[in-house]
């Protein structure tokens, strides 16, 4: 059974800091949702306000529809994977994931051996018997979903779960998670400050910002549409380029700016009128470095600096002083411009630029 | 010994050397002359017969296991049924002190780690620490005030109806209790304090979340982490509480005599220093034997309790 989650204007206060401010979103059972943040924006407060360990100061939490103020962490059909896992160091690794069939009064025979078809499951069998101190990081982490998937939940929650794994781990891990997701079929609200996690593994993703969740939607939306500067510049490397609105046709704004007239989409499709102080996102990957063909949003730029990583290359750019990067596909061509090339005509498509006014946290939710 | 000399070269590196040897001569003085000679002397004593000082060194001045076969035996040819009684109440009496100890301060100590904050957690150690300012001869006497016939507890009891006429909580031994437990709950609190503190709010959490009761969450979580410091407050409590003096000289009651008492009146009553000796060797060898019996039962290491 899958169940669907629902913040409705959940706001949670400590004293007079507000942790999560007037949270408003339906998870749909079955999906796999993450919140996306920066270090200390309230991810953590706001899971473990499902869990149910803190109560909204104001909204509700409902689950599969019920209302759960005074329902227990115990009591909820959630399993929560903390931060740090919190495994129970002085039980052995079976009994760990068997911990909440014991709860259960599952007889010791019956405990041992689902514990042993989950071990199965997360790839390390014959593991049981072993403490939890013996296994790497990575199996502690598949220990602890085990653990939580043993206690049979609806919702499964989990807390930035792959901070503590290094690199290619982690890699390996998101392809796992996601696997055991579709595998179980269960609903997934995942924490992480990751954006590269949150967009390989989700079905859709909130974006956090100091308590406010600025956006949510897929992960395409989120890279490609985002609704606010802070959402912008969060998920993904991007270029910014302050301006001025000259004329809004449609979604299409154009700006005066100081490198010349550019035009760009209506990030969250507001109306801008001429002559607010705006600015323009475009991302590295959509700056191209322009023929001699007739392309729109042209400038000039000077080319500072070149990274080369082989398959990708950067170039680091200059536009009337204003700092630009432009990443291209590796073509296999050695002539490729560098530094003292003299000066490069950019350009990019209209359609892949975002252009946003300044400050919107507060209307961006809308 | 290597580890011994591996401490010594490592303060001295980083401490200098002067450091290491008065830290060094400072332990050797304290194990040696302070612990290890007046043991190894009194065990001597308790091995030789009460002399007058004029025979000392003379031919009669040897060996003997007379002080310890009249523990076994008195001056009859029955057992010592009387002093091996009293020694066997003492330990009865210590264990009852001691697990009266763990159930007070196990949940103390829990909150004192992981409820309290703030101006509550100061006021709770303030609050265990203040009484331990008085004097342990004038906490015994406050006892017996407290739980006299025209004590508090009677005054209350009486005034609220609970009883008509006063109890007498001192020959019912329940002051003597009661004092022994409160003397040594500081000793357990922190004890357990030490364990439990080292627990992860985390695993509490992760328990409840699994639908765990506070009841196995305690059984299962929390209790296991606090093992060992239950274990280190608990031989604390029990050797303090069998050796303890004044509070069963002030507040138990007239039938009861505790083993302590039983040796401070070898030692000055009778003036047979020989025989306190070996009464005092009797009970360490006893309660020593008795902790390690239950560690072996409990299953817990000696380094656990070093922690
Ligand atoms: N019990 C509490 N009392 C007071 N303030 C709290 C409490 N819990 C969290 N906070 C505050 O709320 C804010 C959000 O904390 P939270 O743990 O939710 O952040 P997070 O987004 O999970 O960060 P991280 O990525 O570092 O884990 C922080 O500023 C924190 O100090
Ligand atoms: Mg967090």
């Amino acid at each position: 059974m899958t169940k669907d989650v629902v913040l409705d204007h959940v706001s949670i206060r400590f004293g007079s800091y507000t942790a999560v401010d007037n949270a408003h979103l339906s998870i749909q059972g079955g999906e796999f949702f993450s919140f996306l943040g920066p270090s200390g924006c309230g991810k953590t407060t706001l899971l473990r306000c499902i869990s149910g360990f803190v109560q909204p100061t104001e909204g509700r939490v409902l689950i599969g529809g019920q209302d759960m103020r005074n329902v227990g962490p115990n009591k909820r059909p959630t399993a929560l994977i903390f931060q740090n896992l919190a495994l129970f160091p002085l039980l052995s690794v079976a009994e760990n994931i068997a911990f909440p069939l014991e709860v259960r009064g599952v007889s010791r025979k019956n405990r041992r051996r689902r514990a042993d078809e989950l071990l199965e499951m997360i790839a390390l069998p014959g593991t049981g018997d072993k403490k939890v101190h013996e296994l790497s990081g990575g199996q502690r982490q598949r220990v602890a979903i085990a653990r939580a998937l043993a206690a049979d939940p609806d919702i499964l929650l989990l807390d930035e779960p792959l901070s503590a794994l290094d690199l290619k781990l982690r890699q390996h891990m998101r392809t796992e998670l996601r696997a055991i997701q579709q595998r179980v079929g269960l609903t997934f609200i995942y924490i992480t400050h990751d954006q590269g996690e949150a967009l390989t593994m989700s079905d859709r993703v909130a974006v956090m910002n100091a308590g406010v969740i600025e956006q949510v939607g897929d992960p395409k939306t989120i890279y490609n549409r985002p609704r606010t500067p802070f959402v912008a510049s969060f998920v993904g490397e991007t270029n910014r380029i302050p301006g001025e609105v000259v004329s809004q046709h449609g979604t299409t704004v154009t700006l005066s700016t100081p490198v010349g007239p550019l035009a760009g989409q209506s990030g969250g499709g507001r109306d801008h009128a001429p002559g607010a102080a705006c600015q323009l996102f475009i991302r590295p990957e959509q700056l191209v470095v322009a023929g001699d063909g007739a392309s729109p949003n042209r400038f000039a730029a000077d080319c500072t600096a070149e990274e080369f990583e082989g398959s990708v290359q950067t170039l680091h750019l200059k536009a009337a002083g204003l700092p630009l990067r432009l990443c291209r596909m590796n073509a296999g061509n050695v002539a490729v411009a560098g530094p003292g090339a003299g000066a490069l005509t950019l350009s990019f498509d209209p359609e892949a630029a975002i252009v946003l006014p300044y400050g919107t946290e507060a209307d961006a939710a809308a | 010994m290597t580890a011994l000399r591996r401490i010594f070269s490592e303060m001295t590196s980083r401490h200098g050397l002067g450091v290491a040897l008065f830290v060094a001569g400072a332990v050797l003085f304290w194990v040696l002359v302070l612990v290890v000679l007046p043991q190894i002397a009194m065990l001597d004593y308790s091995f030789r017969h009460n002399l007058p000082r004029a025979e000392l060194g003379g031919p009669r001045d040897a060996h003997t296991l007379a002080n310890y076969r009249y523990f076994l035996f008195g001056n009859g040819a029955g057992f010592n049924t009387l002093d091996m009684g009293v020694l066997l109440k003492t330990l009865a009496a210590a264990v009852f002190v001691t697990l009266l100890d763990i159930l007070i301060c196990y949940p103390i100590a829990f909150i004192l780690a992981h409820s309290a904050s703030g101006v509550g957690l100061r006021l709770m150690v303030i609050g265990l620490i203040v009484p331990f300012w008085i004097n342990e001869i004038l906490r015994a006497f406050a006892f017996r005030v407290l739980f006299g016939a025209t004590g508090v507890i009677n005054g209350i009891g009486q005034a609220l109806g609970f009883w008509s006429t006063p109890v007498d909580f001192v020959r019912a031994d329940v002051a003597l209790y009661a004092g022994l437990a409160y003397a040594y709950v500081l000793l357990m609190v922190f004890s357990i304090y030490n364990a439990v503190e080292t627990l992860d709010r985390n695993q509490i959490e992760a328990a409840r979340d699994m639908g765990a009761s506070w009841w196995r969450v305690h059984w299962r979580v929390v209790l296991p982490i606090a093992k060992p410091g239950i274990a280190s407050g608990a031989t604390m409590v029990f050797m303090l509480t069998a050796g303890a003096l004044a509070a069963p000289q002030i507040l138990g009651g007239p039938s009861n005599l505790w083993f302590t008492q039983l040796i401070y009146q070898w030692f000055n009553d009778a003036g047979d220093w020989q025989r306190g000796s070996a009464y005092a060797t009797i009970l360490l060898v006893v309660c020593l034997v008795f902790v390690f019996l239950m560690m072996r039962v409990f299953r817990v290491s000696i380094a656990a309790i070093g922690r």
